[in-house]
């Protein structure tokens, strides 16, 4: 079965058709590119998966479970978390702070517990702390756990915001434009990083990325999008060489 | 990590340790007779105004929201313990009808918190900030026109001092703009002992904040303050966090209006007006966003300095400003910050070499 299906969504927003029949099928454990030239609504369909926008129409499947029309804390509840394009972090926080806060639904204690200090809160703050720490070693950010995560450089910041995702336990990840404003090094750095999260975690993952290269290099199949349309769907190679999206892309 | 946690309650164990040695140095200047009448009366308002602050300092601080109602929350708490103090004056006796009152005040500022909290934590940033002002308005002008009184058919509740009738032997407590009176002389036997008890319920309070902050809930809290968007994508009640900061706050402010209307012998609703709001976010502000400690000694800095500075009469008010602009710079002002982490460097690395040696 597949991972996430989507079929026949739509938003407007005013008179404009920001995302229009979107239809998509990623199996488990794919690795699944959106691209498309600025403005196409792939960022909009990330808000539509993620219920940010609930959509006009259509109908979003994961892992053969209904969530559409459900809220944000909902669709992360039932498995889907997600990055974003402008970096989003809880700046202020330490960077274990900040991936504890994507454990939070899963080493649950009362806030009385925390309150009034009880064994259960020092048993549990131990396990989150444990395993926050252990998902900071993957990004290999462990070493800056007591930092502020505002503080990061840009390129561990992106990799926090992966590993803060990967905390709420997701069947699937969302990457919005994980290379954007990184240098050609690091690029190739967050390439690994992406594929090792893959195959470390078993994870499906959808990502927008603009960096042809990146996305020519790591992902299997592809969908471009052009004004909230569908122009071309299948296997990475085929599709860039698709006569229609090279005119997306570059111009008659 | 342990080393992390142990940072945390280390810091939380200082906080402790400053009130606790403050308490000390005020009991022995207190026997030894060298402190004066003005300054043992303010006492009890600085234990009021310091849970106040480190109360507000939860919404403003943690939870990122500007409320400017906190003073209506200690309003609530004021007036329905004060009431409660009165009703029950007969039935129990001082020291558990103190504890009552304390439970009763916080109550029935928290249910107010959550009632307040739910339409107002849709709103964001100023159009917060101006809801909560006008709650504490309203809160001020119905308690000023409340008439409660008590008989032997129970409890009389009316808006005007004519529609109040009591049979003989009833006792009217709550008169409307004139408040309530004889709260104090209720606790007689208690009365000395009000600053103890103030200080016993500024560790509570700083206990509660403090351990609330540095938990699951205060992370969630947190996290809503530094990104909702992000929070919410991480599986976070946004709503839910906002609202449990917002009540236990209020549920503090209530106790800081317990303390406040017990030791008074004449309780007037006019005190709980915005400036005393404003006022307690002026101690927040200047002790430092997200710092309980700065909340605390701001809040006694601040409310005892113009007490102090009565025998400069007229550059009082000059000397007040020009602390508090004093106290903004060392805060925030970006060379001052530098240089105290300078300082703060130089100490923990002189610490280090007398480790070392």
């Amino acid at each position: 079965m597949a991972m996430l299906e989507v079929n026949h969504l739509s938003i407007q927003f005013g008179g404009l058709r920001a995302v229009d029949s979107f239809h998509v099928n990623i199996e488990k454990g794919e690795l699944y590119g959106l691209i498309g030239p600025n403005g196409a609504g792939k960022t909009t369909i990330f808000n539509l998966l993620t219920g940010v926008y609930k959509p006009n129409e259509g109908i979003i499947k994961l892992d053969g479970q209904d969530i559409t029309g459900k809220s944000t804390i909902e669709i992360n509840k039932a498995g889907i978390a997600r990055t974003f394009q402008n970096i989003r972090l809880f700046k202020d926080m330490p960077v274990l702070d900040n991936v504890k806060v994507g454990l939070h639904n899963h080493h649950p204690y009362s806030t009385l517990t925390g309150i009034l200090r009880l064994p259960k809160y020092f048993k549990v703050e131990k396990e989150m702390n444990e395993r926050a720490m252990e998902i900071l070693k993957v990004f290999d950010l462990d070493k800056e756990a007591d930092q502020l995560a505002g503080n990061l450089p840009y390129g561990k910041q992106r990799k926090l915001e992966i590993a803060r995702a990967l905390a709420t336990d997701p069947k699937l990840l969302l990457l919005d434009e994980p290379a954007a404003g990184m240098n050609p090094n690091e690029t190739q750095e967050l390439m690994d990083t992406i594929r090792f999260v893959r195959e470390h975690f078993q994870m499906t993952i959808l990502l927008i990325e603009h960096d042809m290269k990146l996305v020519s290099g790591i992902c299997e199949r592809l969908t471009v999008l052009n004004f909230g349309q569908v122009l071309a769907q299948g296997e990475t190679s085929s599709v860039l060489k698709d006569p229609a999206v090279i005119t997306a892309y570059l111009g008659e | 990590m342990n080393r992390k946690m142990n940072k945390t309650s280390k810091n939380n164990f200082i906080t402790y340790g400053i009130v606790i040695l403050l308490f000390a140095v005020v009991q022995i200047l207190s026997s030894t007779g060298n402190l004066s009448r003005l300054l043992t009366g303010l006492l009890v308002p600085l234990c009021v105004y310091v849970i106040a602050a480190v109360s507000l300092n939860l919404v403003v601080g943690f939870s990122g929201e500007l409320s400017l109602g906190h003073a209506g929350f200690m309003c609530v708490g004021a007036y329905s313990s004060a009431l409660f103090s009165h009703i029950a004056a007969d039935a129990i006796p001082s020291v558990p009808r103190f504890i009552l009152a304390i439970l009763v005040g916080a109550a029935v500022a928290g249910v107010f918190g959550i009632i307040i909290g739910i339409p107002v934590l849709r709103l964001r940033g100023d159009y917060l900030a101006i809801v909560t002002l006008a709650f504490g308005e309203i809160i001020k002008n119905l308690i000023n026109i409340l008439y409660v009184g008590v008989d032997g058919h129970g409890i009389h509740v009316a808006t005007t001092s004519a529609g109040i009738k009591l049979e003989a032997g009833g006792k009217q407590i709550l008169k409307g703009a004139l408040g309530i009176s004889g709260t104090a002389t209720l606790y007689k036997d208690i009365k000395d002992y009000f600053f103890p008890i103030g200080i016993i319920l500024v560790l509570l309070t700083l206990f509660i904040v403090q351990n609330l902050v540095n938990s699951r809930s205060g992370r969630a809290i947190m996290s809503t303050r530094d990104n909702r968007i992000a929070a919410e994508s991480v599986g976070i009640n946004v709503t839910k966090y906002k609202l449990l900061a917002f009540t236990v706050s209020a549920a503090l402010a209530g106790v800081a209006g317990v303390l406040y209307a017990h030791n008074l012998s004449m309780l007037k609703v006019s005190v709980f007006d915005y400036n005393m709001s404003i006022l307690i976010l002026v101690y927040v502000v200047l002790g430092g966003i997200g710092s309980l400690r700065g909340s605390m000694i701001a809040a006694i800095i601040l409310y005892a300095l113009p007490e102090l500075l009565r025998g400069f009469s007229n550059y009082r008010m000059l000397i007040y400003a020009i602390v508090l602009i004093v106290m903004m710079l060392f805060n925030w002002a970006p060379a001052a910050r530098n240089w105290r982490s300078r300082v703060m460097e130089k100490v923990r690395g002189g610490n280090k070499k007398k480790e070392a040696a």
